[in-house]
């Protein structure tokens, strides 16, 4: 026989209980799906730097890329067009992981011959001025804490 | 384990052997590999960007003035005491030239107070020292900083000889909501299409490096050529025709600490 048995047993159930505790916590509760809403004016632009797939998935690894682009070789502009055919972006990254832009179409680069500034703060954040409702929608979600906006100044919301 | 004195001498020799042979071998296949960070620039480069401070123009109130736009377009908060930013200041004579101190000195230029800022040297010490390369020599001459990289180790601002460095030891936008700081910075962050920047970060000034990359100049510049027509003469200082040569070609300048060797950019035509 155990030894203790009877304390070793309560603490198995406060364990348990503990373990669960979050479960039942959540149980019944309808499963909320993050839905990140578009301003009027991202409405109105019908389409951001690449296909909406691509940048659900890959806006993180295009922000860095932008990111050292800019204050290390101080490349300032975006072309999207000519970035199917030059960017490391497109072969390193986009042929390892092809099969998660879901889309299925494979154009995640949109046909224009704009030319984006390349900026979170001046660029992204100017159409998707909602951080709150689009930014942090997923991110809370996925329970991850971008330290962009230490420095990187988000845009007042209107509440 | 026992080791006998013969065979600690052959462990010993191998040791050292192997680590001779293994700095022999970088340094004939990848030569320069093991060096500090800074990456020699190359010898054709074709801009590097310099300022010329006509100091026959330059007065107190446009200094101030200079200092302001650049620490309000740079969101730089104003912090009393020792833990204060700055990218562009000014001082004094004795202070901006310590080895040209002679006893008596030209009452003029005694009184006469120097904007100083970032030199962006030719040989940035800075940029050596740097164990994450987040300060770096660009292309354009310009000593930038990627904040995204430092780790606040302050290497830098030991190896400047300059003081153009700060530190911040707190969070900028303690400004926000601190009460006695809040006074100072009623309206922090002052532009919103520049970032602040984080604690335990390290700042200066980058010539306006955004503001280059389209085509305009340094806000210092504007501001006191908006007072003054050419007390900034800015431009590049490897074009030969540029207004900067010319102007150096017919006045007398000095630099800061120029017996370092650092070979600095700012000039202060006297």
């Amino acid at each position: 026989m155990l030894y203790d048995g009877a304390k070793i047993l309560v603490g198995l159930i406060i364990g348990l209980a503990f373990f669960v505790s979050p479960f039942v916590y959540d149980a019944g509760k309808p499963y909320k799906k993050p839905e990140p809403q578009l301003t009027e004016k991202a409405k109105k632009a019908g389409e951001c730097v690449a296909s909406k797939a691509f940048m659900r998935e890959w806006h993180m690894q295009l922000l860095d890329e932008w990111r050292n682009e800019v204050v290390r070789k101080g490349e300032r502009y975006y072309r999207p067009r000519e970035l199917a055919r030059k960017s490391t972006l497109d072969k390193r990254l986009l042929d390892q992981w092809r099969h998660l832009v879901s889309d299925g179409t494979r154009h995640y680069i949109p046909k224009t011959d704009k030319v984006y500034y390349k900026s979170l703060q001046n660029t992204c954040l100017d159409c998707h001025s909602n951080k709150s409702k689009f930014c942090d929608e997923c991110h809370n979600y996925l329970g991850v804490h971008p330290y962009c906006w230490n420095c990187h100044i988000a845009p007042e919301e209107k509440k | 384990m026992d080791v006998n004195r013969r065979e600690f001498l052959k462990i010993a020799g191998l040791s050292t052997l192997f680590g001779v042979g293994v700095n022999s071998v970088f340094q004939l296949l990848a030569p320069g590999e093991l060096e500090a960070s800074l990456s020699p620039l190359k010898k054709d480069r074709k801009i590097q960007w310099a300022i010329a401070v006509d100091m026959k123009k330059v007065d107190d109130r446009m200094l101030d003035k200079a200092v302001e736009a650049c620490h309000r377009y740079h969101n730089v908060p104003k912090i009393p005491g020792h833990k204060g930013l700055k990218w562009i200041w000014k001082e004094d004579f004795e202070h901006s030239f310590p080895e040209q101190e002679n006893s008596y000195v030209n009452e003029e230029i005694e009184k006469m107070h120097f904007p100083l800022l970032c030199n962006h040297c030719d040989n940035p010490p800075c940029c050596r020292v740097c164990p994450t390369k987040a300060t770096f020599k660009r292309e354009d001459g310009i000593v930038m900083m990627d904040w995204h990289r430092c780790i606040g180790c302050r290497f830098c601002m030991a190896a400047c000889p300059y003081g153009s460095r700060s530190f911040n030891w707190g969070d900028p936008r303690r400004v926000m909501t601190d009460e006695e700081l809040k006074k100072l910075n009623p309206d922090f962050p002052t532009n919103m299409e520049f970032p602040t920047r984080t604690k335990g970060v390290v700042e200066k000034c980058t010539f306006c490096y955004d503001r280059i990359d389209k085509g305009k100049r340094p806000i210092c510049v504007e501001v006191a050529n908006k007072i003054k027509e050419q007390a900034f003469i800015f431009g590049n200082i490897l074009d030969p025709e540029s207004d900067i040569r010319t102007v150096l070609k017919e006045r007398f300048a000095l630099r800061r600490k120029p017996e370092l060797g650092t070979g600095t950019n700012i000039y202060y035509l006297i």
